[in-house]
């Protein structure tokens, strides 16, 4: 057989069907479902009278309109048609016979940080949901990718997807990475390098030692964000680190299903020789803490950098760096650590884990922030737990942040976490889209050690000047 | 879904890059549970000001293009968040058809599962339908489907691809769940085939 990549034999063994024209109908192992793309699609199945084909192997959460604060038991804490969405999602999982966790669950997050802190997500799986940051599941070599609605209730009714193979990239970033830069500075330093559109028709495999050296969770973040660099779906080939996060985990395989799982997966990598239609190399050494400047997540720069000038583009990307240059409220020219910040936000599905929270509170601890107000969302509730558990939290409210209950928060400003106009923040989500976290509100996306530097200093802050002084 | 075989329209010109799903319908439209309402709340943040009220300088609040069917925009449309309300808001507005150089991946397929055109065309010929679509309501574009051609107001015709099964759902109005569970068997047997090679998936 032709050398294969990943992306190839995860494809081969889910196909269920290949027409003349090449589109093929492909198995998917794992569905998972929030409040927001869902309701439309159980009401079509209920509509043409039809179930969920596998219901053991759908997932659903409420995650993108929960308030996570404290009181929000309270019902009155949510706006009447947030309050119907969460509603319709825990009638329809009853309705449906699918696995859920309710807000009430401890196990209740980010169905990103959910379906892998659960064991849903292993090597080598089809895995899809209804929202565009599902590259995250990449991340433990598995093909993950967003789908709209309308997919949902076709995944729903019949467990496959149709669809036409992208082209193979590859992303290698060699080398290690140097202190102080972390997966978020990977991930927005690549697309800075390939554009938003960069990997649009492609499925991207990220690889190298730098990549190798990252932990699971650090992949998640890189995989995570892969859609913004236009990619369907974003990969890292399993290895002993995949294997170690996976084991013992609840829905994990468990005795001799597991070591017929492992000699499954111990197969998932690249062949020697196989094609990639695009390839993109990066040092590792050559990465530094990055934010964003505009209203793009293309529009990356070094923290040491300056707002740049629209003449530095070309084409439509003039007058778009204007505009954004303009809704930020920046100068061009000015140093990007003489931007003030309003607002932290650290959380989402791309830095809303343990070791992001960690990240941040090494930079925080014994320090008191200078912004307006700062606050950290775990990306679930068990991640809250644990850094209860780990004293984190404690550094966090001891800083003056807010420790909030698990949700996407302000990543998408859908529940009562927003920015006011012209409100800046510092935040460790991933889009930075005009209105995004508020109308007119504006977003410099960085890691969560960036972010926490910004918290101290009240500006965009290089995190190395931070690290290693003894407070 | 309707079917799209032929249309003549008003093309409304939205040369901005990275028209992103955000802009098209901000996130506090996706509480509903229906699919239909949106137009009215298409470009919402671009188009109304924070009481309400139109801003007259965007495109589609100009009285030329009030009944656009047709958007002509910049590069990489649509990316960013998967939500299905970025079409379904263009349809409810009365876009069928959006041309640009290059489309985000899911908002792509999404179109299509909606009844809506999307055409990839390069660069110098959206150069060309955008210089057409400033013209006004009086430049009709067209958009054959089955000829696989846009046409200028001024009769420039352009080819665009189309993949073949997405064209013969569009045109016939299919909706892909019934084509699927054709296969039922198919998916059957290919379910007892992994339970046995991946008993633990
Ligand atoms: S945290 Fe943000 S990006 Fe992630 S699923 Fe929630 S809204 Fe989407």
């Amino acid at each position: 057989m032709a050398p294969r990549t990943l992306y190839d034999k995860i494809w081969d063994d889910h196909v269920v069907h290949q027409g003349e024209d090449g589109t093929c109908l492909l198995y998917i192992d794992r569905h998972l479902v929030h409040e927001v793309t869902s309701p439309q699609a159980f009401e079509g199945l209920r509509m043409a009278g039809r179930k969920v084909r596998a219901p053991e192997k759908t997932i659903a959460v409420p995650d993108h309109n929960v308030p996570t604060t404290l009181d929000r038991a309270n019902a009155a804490t949510m706006t009447e048609d947030s309050r119907v969405q969460v509603a319709t999602l825990d009638q329809n999982a009853r309705d449906f016979g699918i696995h859920y966790y309710p807000v009430s669950d401890v196990r209740q997050g980010i169905v990103h940080i959910v379906g892998p802190e659960q064991g849903w997500t292993l090597p080598g799986m089809t895995v899809v949901c209804g929202d565009s940051h599902t590259a995250t599941h990449g991340a433990f070599g598995a093909l993950a990718h967003g789908i709209g609605t309308s997919e949902v209730e076709h995944v729903l009714a019949t467990q496959t997807l149709i669809q036409r193979k992208a082209k193979n990239m590859k992303v290698e970033i060699t080398g290690s990475l140097r202190p102080g830069v972390t997966a978020k500075d990977i991930t927005l330093s690549v697309i800075g390098h390939t554009g938003t559109a960069g990997g649009t028709g492609y499925v991207i495999e990220y690889c190298g030692q730098a990549i190798r050296e990252l932990s699971m969770e650090g992949r998640m973040t890189v995989c995570n964000m892969a859609i913004e660099g236009g990619a369907r779906a974003g990969l890292i080939a399993p290895d002993e680190k995949t294997f170690a996060y996976c084991m013992g985990r609840p829905h994990a395989p468990k005795g001799a299903k597991w070591e017929a799982a492992l000699a499954y997966w111990k197969t998932l990598f690249t062949d020697e020789g196989a094609h990639f239609d695009k390839v993109v190399t990066i040092k590792g050494e050559d990465i530094a803490p990055v934010v964003t400047w505009g209203t793009s997540p293309e529009d990356v720069l070094p923290i040491t950098g300056t707002v740049p000038h629209p003449s530095d583009f070309t084409g439509g990307k003039v007058d778009a760096a204007a505009r954004s240059i303009d809704y930020m409220g920046l100068t061009a020219g000015q140093k990007l650590t003489d931007i003030k910040i309003d607002t932290v936000f650290i959380g989402s599905c791309t830095n809303g884990r343990i070791e992001d929270l960690r990240a941040a509170a090494e930079v925080l601890k014994g320090r008191k922030i200078k912004v307006k107000r700062a606050m950290v969302v775990p990306g679930s509730g068990l991640v809250r737990a644990q850094a209860e558990e780990e004293g984190l939290a404690q550094i966090f409210i001891d800083a003056g942040f807010e420790w909030r209950l698990a949700g996407c928060s302000m990543c998408l400003a859908m529940n009562p976490d927003q920015l006011a106009p012209e409100e800046r923040c510092a935040s460790t989500s991933n889009r930075n889209f005009e209105g995004r976290q508020g109308y007119k509100g504006r977003t410099h996306l960085m890691s969560p050690a960036m972010a926490a530097a910004a918290a101290i200093t009240g500006h965009l802050t290089d995190v190395r000047e931070l690290m290693g002084e003894t407070v | 879904m309707e079917k799209f075989t032929k249309l003549t329209g008003i093309a409304a010109p939205m040369p901005l890059v990275n028209i992103d799903t955000d802009m098209i319908i901000p996130k506090q439209f996706l509480k509903t549970i229906q699919r239909s309402g949106l137009g009215k709340n298409l470009f919402d943040e671009m188009r109304y000001d924070r009481e309400g009220i139109e801003i007259a300088d965007f495109v589609l609040n100009q009285s030329a293009y009030r009944k656009a069917e047709i958007l002509v925009a910049g590069d990489n449309f649509g990316c960013g968040s998967s939500r299905e309300h970025a079409p379904w808001a263009l349809l409810d507005f009365g876009i069928r058809c959006v041309i640009s150089t290059s489309f985000a991946d899911i908002f792509f397929n999404n179109c299509f599962k909606n009844g809506i055109l999307p055409i990839v065309l390069p660069q110098d010929q959206v150069d060309v339908l955008m210089a057409d679509a400033r013209k006004g309501e009086n430049a009709r574009v067209t958009v054959d489907l089955e000829a696989q051609t846009v046409t200028t107001s001024d009769g420039r015709s352009f080819g665009f691809s189309v993949d073949p099964h997405r064209k013969h759902c569009l045109m016939n109005g299919l909706d892909d769940i019934g084509l699927t569970l054709e296969k039922a068997a198919a998916i059957d047997s290919f379910e007892a085939k992994a339970t046995t090679l991946r008993p633990w998936a």
